[in-house]
């Protein structure tokens, strides 16, 4: 048996009152109103020469010199193309930005008829869009601190969830390897109840407006936008939250159900429980594939309502497939350190780090191949995404390539590393921070913007989703003895060999 | 000197690996051994050194995504950067992604085809090679081990005896 060492308590505990400052840090720190953005966009601007409202004609000028630079992704680009020639060689491309955001459809048709008038009436209208501008900021900003907690909620939750998925798959395939990392992937998987309560309880709060994270859920884009309008009968709020009760209802009701046999298994030995899990398993692995792929066109793709992906389903897949796999391992070298598992031999790590390389060769697979379809046939309305997150994500958009698949590849594919514990712990950390900034790539840009930051909101969420996540699998731990000695390829396990 | 040598014959692997473990432990130099299958574990047994044909593949590998992006930066950016449907052709970096199944394939096939033709000729394999099994049932149902005879073929030829073997015979070998 396992017991919860008062080190980790700390720590989990630590971890958590720090996040919890950090996320009230974010929402305290988020401007109240448009008047806070037009001084952040005045600090923003260089040397603070720019510190005036618009009040008057020549202020108004000034701002629109400082606006296309400080947020190209907004429409004054197309406007200042007319006598800036920084924007020219962004041409095209700006127009194509467009497109992106929801609120932009509205600013062009401001903006076309701003170019029929006369220069008197553009001046005016300057202004207002200047006004427009700042409101679109304002609302970036105030997402900032939700979008903060969601990515860190999310990407903590998804880890169980892809536990669980490999747990099933496990199951199902008979694996003589694994039953002996079984109550590790059981204990991680403990955090899927309430890390999916959160996530439930965040989307309710989308859903009545607490926040504009999925701006579908707004009546008054809504309205506006016939895109959105066109996909209201799958994206309205009331069929999205029974759509994610009923999927966080069946992974649940799997885990509890596949745990409990298991704990069953121990105690009587009896076979017909391993049978149980096996025909539970294989028919929560066809569930599963269905729930998760409308679980990340809803939790994740619908953040973009006016973009689509076909293999997004996958893609999100294998993201949090691989950083569960890392998971197990992390957890699992943690707990042969502190000597629990000496049943676990080397070639238990062996197996995890080549599903930690593969899953990750996996993952930069569907990456590009999203991401090349894309930009191949560079279509307006789908190539927005990546033309947006390349523009203004740059440094995150590939270095997570980099972290995800380059150092994986480098470092995991030889074999003699794949056993040393130290190695397995670094790229597992690299691989893990690989998979927050996909996430954070995934939802940032549709809902912050270019005002995004990786800051004290952003690390806090994450500090404080993982201390959770930390008590209650180490709790989880503890409840049941760390060998399933029931299982029948238990034997084989513990001797497994490679 | 007469260069003779003892083949040994076993018809069970599960013999033939205690067999070579005895051989070793008595100090007796093992030429070769021959078998139908792979026997798991016998390499270990024999302590032949690890083989290093994954280093060449990740070598070859190399060598072929270098093979290709210089082929592809050669063809399309530096000797006739034409405009094909819009793709931008100006550096490598900007068309990369539209070279990266080739990349990708060319990896592939230079890792695999090279380290199988080092493989080989490492193993001296070719076409119209002359086979070399000393005893055609070691291609069916028999193990042979090899071991080689230094002034003392009848102390080696009951030792071997005492490993199970099902066959000992000494022969002469050019």
């Amino acid at each position: 048996m396992y017991t919860l060492s008062s080190k980790i308590k700390t720590i989990a505990l630590t971890l958590m009152v720090l996040g919890l400052l950090g996320i009230a840090y974010g929402f305290f720190s988020a401007p109240k109103n448009t008047e806070d953005v037009e001084k952040i966009l005045a600090a923003d601007s260089h040397g603070g020469g720019h510190h005036e409202t618009a009040a008057t004609n020549e202020a108004t000028e000034e701002h629109h010199e400082v606006a296309p630079v400080a947020h190209a992704e907004e429409s004054h680009a197309v406007e200042a193309g007319k006598d800036s020639t920084a924007v020219v060689a962004q041409g095209l491309d700006s127009v194509v930005t467009h497109v992106e955001e929801a609120h932009a459809s509205v600013e062009k048709s401001a903006h076309e008829t701003s170019e029929a008038k006369g220069h008197d009436v553009a001046e005016h209208d300057a202004h207002a869009e200047h006004k427009e501008h700042v409101e679109h900021v304002f609302h970036q900003l105030q997402n900032k601190p939700w979008a903060a907690l969601y990515v860190g909620a999310l990407f903590i939750f998804l880890i169980s969830l892809g536990v669980l998925a490999f747990y099933a798959i496990q199951w199902a395939a008979q694996a003589g390897w694994s039953p002996a990392l079984f109550r590790v992937m059981e204990a991680i998987t403990a955090y899927l109840v309430p890390g999916g309560i959160i996530i439930f309880v965040l989307l309710v709060l989308s859903g009545v407006q607490m926040n504009h994270l999925f701006i579908w859920m707004d009546p008054a884009v809504a309205a506006e936008d016939h895109l959105i309008q066109g996909k209201s009968g799958f994206l309205n709020v009331p069929f999205y939250l029974i759509r994610a009760a009923v999927f966080l209802g069946g992974w649940i009701l799997y885990r509890t159900y596949t745990r409990k046999n298991s704990i069953a298994l121990d105690e009587t030995h009896d076979l017909s429980y391993y049978k149980k899990n096996f025909k539970a398993s294989a028919g929560f692995l066809a569930f599963f594939l269905v729930s998760e792929s409308i679980m990340s066109w809803d939790w994740v793709m619908s953040v973009d309502p006016h973009w689509y992906s076909t293999l997004f389903g996958w893609y999100v897949f294998a993201s949090f497939f691989v950083s569960g796999i890392t998971t197990i391992a992390l957890i699992t070298l943690y707990l042969k350190s502190q000597g629990y598992l000496e049943f676990i031999n080397n070639s238990h790590f062996h197996d995890l780090a080549k599903f930690m390389f593969g899953i990750s060769v996996f993952w930069t697979y569907l990456w590009f191949s999203q991401f090349m379809l894309m930009w191949y046939s560079n279509i307006p309305e789908e190539v927005t995404y990546f033309k947006m997150r390349i523009e203004h994500y740059n440094l995150p958009f590939f270095g997570m390539v980099i972290m995800n698949f380059v150092f994986p590849i480098l470092i995991l594919i030889n074999t003699d590393f794949k056993r040393v514990p130290w190695i397995i712990t670094m790229a597992g950390i690299i691989i893990l921070s690989g998979h927050y900034l996909d996430f954070h790539n995934m939802i940032y840009p549709a809902t912050v913007g270019d005002q995004w930051f990786i800051g004290v909101a952003e690390l806090g969420s994450v500090a404080f989703f993982a201390g959770l996540f930390i008590y209650v699998v180490f709790s989880a731990l503890t409840k049941a003895p760390l060998l399933a000695k029931g299982n029948p390829l238990i034997e084989e396990s513990k001797h497994f060999h490679y | 000197m007469s260069n003779k040598v003892i083949h040994a014959l076993y018809n069970d692997d599960d013999v033939l690996m205690d067999a070579v473990k005895a051989t070793r432990k008595a100090h007796h130099h093992i030429e070769e051994v021959y078998t139908p299958f792979p026997v798991h574990g016998l390499d270990k047994a024999m302590g032949l050194a690890p083989t290093r044909i994954a280093i060449c593949a990740f070598l070859y590998g190399l060598t072929g995504l270098s093979f290709a992006t210089w082929l592809l930066n050669n063809i399309m950016i530096s000797d006739w950067p034409q405009d094909i449907g819009g793709k931008p052709s100006f550096s490598y970096i900007q068309n990369m992604p539209a070279f990266v199944p080739v990349m990708f394939e060319e990896t592939v096939f230079f890792a695999a085809h090279l380290m199988v033709i080092t493989f080989y000729m490492r193993s001296k394999l070719w076409p119209f090679k002359k086979a070399e099994n000393p005893d055609v049932r070691t291609t069916d149902d028999h193990f042979l081990m090899e071991v080689a005879v230094n002034n003392n073929e009848s102390e080696l030829t009951s030792f071997l005896q005492s490993t199970g073997a099902v066959e000992v015979k000494v022969v002469e070998k050019h």
